[in-house]
């Protein structure tokens, strides 16, 4: 791109800019980033791998994997739901609703743990009720799902909100018209219209799934090999001094950021690229 | 309760949808948020003031605001200089930059933890550059301003961008051509055309800051009254059982976050406008 030169910086300032840039990214994100690996293969391959060979890690990931696989289907039916419903119709309270379905975004990620303390807890509000029936919630598998649910409930529902208001909903109407039913609509005609942004959304939503740390420590009790996340691994390895292990936990991590990103990346290009609007998937079986 | 009446659609599945949104959203956040403004009730306004001012507690907030202000102003200031950069000029490796902007959000703040210690520690690859200055980064205030800013980057940069690139080139021309120095068409020109963007930026990394626990416990060592930030304190006095004092930092937190929120949206409104009317 060539700027007009009445408009353009002089040469010097441009590249003063330019190296401020990379220095500052270059200290806050990319040496963080190096150093997990750098930290990770410290001792070599062997070590790294050995890491993994722990049963502590391996229950880690395994919950992990629960969590994201319970949290992210559940949130992707309530963005769709929300989304559905803020943007295809107008109703009193809307936009109080859109508010709050940020909310989780705007509150710390202690408090998010807190509050569930305080309903589950030995001294919550089901506390005793929960212990009478020989249920455990807090400081066990249901809390951790339930926390990670609750960080997670924004992303699928943000990306969609905006764009499926955009798109309106003259697409539907011509579908229902020509005798398409309610559901036929929503499949055959917006799922195709929003895809891009519904995958953004769930890319995301697991991101944040796998990688909560704060509410998902105050609601785990930390028992090994068994309310242990993948985040909450690293914090106990690298509390205990065992690095090597701490961050080759770390790097899996950091390896699902970089896919993450990646993804994002992608779909951001394929959302620039698609055609506004796609009235009828014909060809979809 | 009213059953909130619809505008005439012909579209089908208004009920349910909205009924799926409001239950799950009533049964995951609502109702647990509620929990913990009735578990402050209990407390009393006396019982309340008395917790929230007492001296460790008022040094955890003095020092999560504090470095959240701080955090907030160092990514208006380098955030605007990142999204300038990658708006207006073209170099080398620019898209791969970009893309990694959003490294914090997807990074978990427990692996941003352990990383950045490790790098500002005494001997680690910054940390002994700040050495022969005198500089201690880890377990000092310092090192929490450094994870709060590392978090808060990529809120400044991805709101600024849009706004940046939504400028039209023909009022820098006009000024240009009355006579403008450059310098004066960024302070007269540009700035005030981007300054919501950069104030919701802003307030989104603050709010972000005020909440952030995971980057930050490790490297500020958590020490009471001096490195303890305040969503720290809440774990700890929850590990001590003081759910009345855990309840009542928290309460003051999620009020915050409520007003920040409120202030954001504000602000989004207010920059919309702005782009409607072309500025």
């Amino acid at each position: 791109m060539s700027l007009k030169p009445a408009t353009a910086e002089p040469r010097w300032v441009r590249t003063l800019l330019v190296a401020a840039t990379l220095a500052f990214l270059g200290a806050f994100l990319v040496t963080p980033l190096l150093a997990v690996f750098v930290e990770a293969f410290r001792k070599g391959a062997d070590a790294y791998f050995a890491g993994f060979a722990d049963p502590a890690v391996r229950s880690a990931i395994r919950l992990t994997l629960l969590a994201a696989g319970i949290a992210v289907p559940v949130n992707l039916v309530f963005g769709l739901a929300a989304a559905w419903a803020v943007a295809k119709f107008e109703f009193p309270g809307k936009s109080l609703l859109t508010t709050l379905i940020d909310l989780p975004l705007a509150v710390s990620p202690v408090v998010s743990g807190l509050i569930y303390v305080l309903v589950f807890g030995l001294h919550g509000w089901l506390g005793g009720w929960l212990q009478a029936h020989g249920l455990q919630v807090i400081f066990a598998v249901p809390g951790i799902v339930l926390a990670t649910m609750f960080v997670t409930v924004p992303f699928v529902a943000r990306e969609l909100i905006p764009l499926m208001q955009e798109q309106g909903t003259e697409d539907e109407e011509s579908a229902l018209t020509l005798g398409a039913s309610g559901w036929q609509t929503f499949r055959r005609v917006t799922l195709p219209n929003v895809r891009w942004a519904l995958l953004y959304g769930v890319i995301l939503c697991n991101a944040r799934a796998m990688g909560e740390f704060g509410a998902v420590s105050v609601v785990s009790g930390h028992i090994r090999g068994k309310t242990n996340t993948m985040p909450l691994q690293v914090e106990i390895l690298y509390n205990e001094y065992n690095f090597v292990a701490a961050f080759a936990v770390a790097s899996l991590l950091a390896l699902l950021a970089l896919v993450t990103l990646a993804a994002k990346t992608l779909v951001e290009w394929r959302m620039a690229a698609a055609p506004a609007s796609v009235l009828i998937a014909g060809d979809e079986p | 309760m009213r059953w909130p009446k619809r505008q005439h659609s012909v579209l089908p599945g208004f009920g349910l949808t909205l009924g799926i949104a409001v239950v799950y959203l009533s049964l995951v956040a609502l109702i647990p948020m509620a929990a913990l403004f009735l578990r402050a009730r209990g407390l009393g306004w006396d019982g309340y003031w008395e917790t929230v001012t007492a001296p460790r507690v008022l040094a955890a907030c003095r020092l999560s605001f504090g470095a959240a202000f701080i955090a907030a102003a160092i990514n208006a200031v380098m955030g605007f200089v990142v999204a300038w950069t990658l708006v207006r000029y073209r170099f080398f490796g620019r898209r791969l930059i970009d893309a990694l902007i959003d490294l914090p959000f997807a990074l978990p703040t427990a692996v941003s933890g352990i990383a950045l210690t490790t790098i500002y520690a005494p001997t680690g690859w910054l940390g002994r550059a700040l050495e022969p200055w005198g500089i201690k980064a880890v377990f000092t205030p310092l090192g929490v301003v450094i994870a709060l800013t590392f978090i808060g980057l990529p809120f400044v940069v991805r709101t600024l961008q849009p706004a940046l690139e939504d400028l039209e080139a023909d009022v820098e021309e006009a000024a240009a051509s009355l006579g403008a120095r450059r310098h004066q068409t960024l302070l007269r020109v540009i700035l005030p055309a981007i300054t919501p963007a950069l104030l919701t930026g802003f307030a989104l990394a603050f709010a972000r800051a005020l909440g952030e626990y995971g980057s930050v416990v490790f490297i500020s060592g958590n020490l009471p009254g001096k490195t303890e930030i305040a969503p720290l304190l809440i774990v700890t006095q929850l590990e001590q059982y003081d759910y009345e004092g855990a309840t009542a930092i928290a309460v003051l937190l999620l009020v915050v976050s409520f007003v920040m929120l409120l202030l954001i949206n504000a602000l989004q409104r207010w920059s919309g406008r702005r782009h409607a009317r072309g500025a």
